[in-house]
């Protein structure tokens, strides 16, 4: 029997709230299931089980903030009985309450709850709900009905599928009656922050913790672009649009590559101790529209090949966009590729994502001379920069790296 | 398609990769990547719901000439 408990996704979390059940009672699971979804700082996070079995009981109710470790729900193994005594399975820590009380929900206070709290209740007549359970809006109509303290599931969307846009929102607001706010929706307002600075706050909270705690070092190397740039492009002109190549999978693949024969910058640093990772799990980096960043990881990325990556990374920003990453993504990473992409800044000393303990920088491609023998050519260039943890690595190793990165690049058709 | 059906076809491709870009804000000058902050992962998923929506392949080197929904016009009215 197994208590599956609100899971941690990452240094930073301390709670976190469950907005969707996708199993019940009954139903059958097995590892690596997705079970619920969780509102985090980073956004809803898909959780999975590592039990399998058949759920007993679900002990969390929809829209509860829960501390990390808080049970969610009983997992029996098949064939085992159900216990007699329910409460006795609640784990120490938390502290049991009615079933309408969230176990220990009251001692969070801090941070503020997440804006999606306002329409946790049911919503009956709503015409079109996504599988959260919320309307579907626009991220803009979204942020625009948290301002006016307006809730969705009381506004008629008139995009596709019934879809909130801002625009609905805007007329709605205009039709809402002179104090539109219950009032403890009009008390919360002032106090909660939107879903922008709860990404900042999360942030903010790993990287101070990673500037405190990792002895940063950094090395960088200038590679040229021209063979992969060249490659490239031949290849992806026979190639339809869903079949094309960015140069950020070959980035990822050449790291991935190198993190694979210099084992110290590829693993977890925890308590004290660093675990070299044999599997490389590739974080990419992932700028989010309207700002922040998530770094969920392509998991077992050493054994894919370059097509296979870059459908990956494919796959992980349309759902890190969507806000459907899952647990897993969001802590198996053992290494972060950061790029800048195709314009801008040319190089970049990122920092460093606890409990991991290297980040692969990577500037803006630029035209530049380059030295070819003894003569001189305009050819891309690419800046690369190695954070590293020094607690487990030396400068010797992390140049290794890099030059094994730049091997890589060279031969583009071998990555 | 008249110009203008294919400017409201771009423009609904476009805000099905950028759900937060409305639609009636977007000029016709807009730069997708410069002033709409679409990265390469968004170009290459706009340029493939175009090459499905119309039909017309879409090389990179002529990434450039849908680089705004003017350009896209232009562009999409003499391939398709």
């Amino acid at each position: 029997m197994g208590v599956f408990a609100m899971p941690s996704l990452g240094s930073d979390m301390e709670a976190g709230t469950l907005i969707e059940w996708l199993v019940k009672p009954g139903d059958a699971v097995k590892r690596g299931d997705v079970v619920a979804v969780v509102e985090t700082q980073k956004g809803a996070i898909e959780i999975e089980t590592f039990e399998a079995g058949r759920v007993h009981q679900l002990q969390a109710k929809l829209g509860q903030k829960l501390p990390v470790g808080a049970p969610l729900a009983v997992i029996l193994a098949e064939g085992e009985d159900a216990p007699t005594e329910t409460a006795g399975l609640v784990p120490e820590k938390a502290v049991p309450g009615t079933e309408s009380e969230p176990p220990a929900a009251a001692s969070i206070a801090e941070p503020a709850p997440l804006v999606r709290q306002f329409h946790t209740a049911p919503i009956p007549t709503s015409p079109v709900v996504s599988r959260s359970g919320d309307p579907v809006a626009s991220p803009a109509a979204r942020k625009r009905a948290a301002e006016l303290g307006l809730d969705l599931s009381t506004i008629q969307g008139s995009g596709l599928g019934g879809a909130i846009q801002l625009t609905d929102v805007e007329n709605a607001a205009t039709k809402a009656p002179a104090s539109p706010l219950p009032a403890s929706v009009a008390e919360k307002a002032d106090v909660t922050s939107s879903p922008a600075d709860e990404m900042r706050r999360a942030i903010a909270t790993a990287m101070a913790r990673s500037k405190r705690e990792i002895p940063h070092f950094y090395v960088n190397q200038t590679i040229d672009l021209s063979p992969a740039s060249q490659w490239l492009e031949a290849t992806n002109a026979d190639r339809d649009p869903v079949n094309r190549i960015l140069m950020g999978a070959l980035f990822v693949r050449a790291s991935v590559l190198a993190a694979g024969s210099v084992p110290t910058i590829n693993g977890h640093y925890e308590n004290d101790t660093f675990s070299p990772s044999i599997p490389v799990h590739a974080g990419v980096a992932v700028a989010l529209r309207g700002g922040g960043l998530v770094a969920p990881a392509i998991v077992d990325a050493d054994k894919l090949t370059l097509d296979e990556t870059m459908d990956a990374m494919r796959d992980l920003v349309t759902r890190a966009r969507a806000g459907r990453l899952r647990g897993s993504e969001m802590t198996k990473g053992t290494l972060t590729i950061s790029a800048l992409g195709e314009t801008g800044a040319e190089a970049m000393s990122g920092v460093i994502f606890p409990p991991q303990v290297a980040l692969v920088g990577i500037g803006a491609p630029q035209r530049r001379p380059w030295v070819i023998g003894t003569s001189v050519e305009p050819r891309n260039t690419v800046t690369i920069t190695l954070s590293v943890d020094h607690r487990v690595c030396d400068g010797r190793q992390a140049a290794r790296f890099l030059a094994k990165f730049e091997t890589s690049m060279q031969s583009p058709e071998a990555l | 398609m008249s110009p203008n059906d294919i400017r409201t076809a771009f423009l609904e491709e476009l805000v099905k990769v950028a759900p937060d870009i409305e639609p009636d804000t977007v000029g016709d000058d807009d730069h997708i990547q410069e002033d709409l902050e679409l990265d390469s992962m968004d170009v290459l998923n706009l340029v493939t719901a175009l090459h499905v929506r119309f039909g017309v392949d879409i090389p990179e080197r002529d990434y450039p000439q849908i680089a705004t929904p003017a350009l896209a016009v232009t562009y999409l009215a003499k391939a398709g």
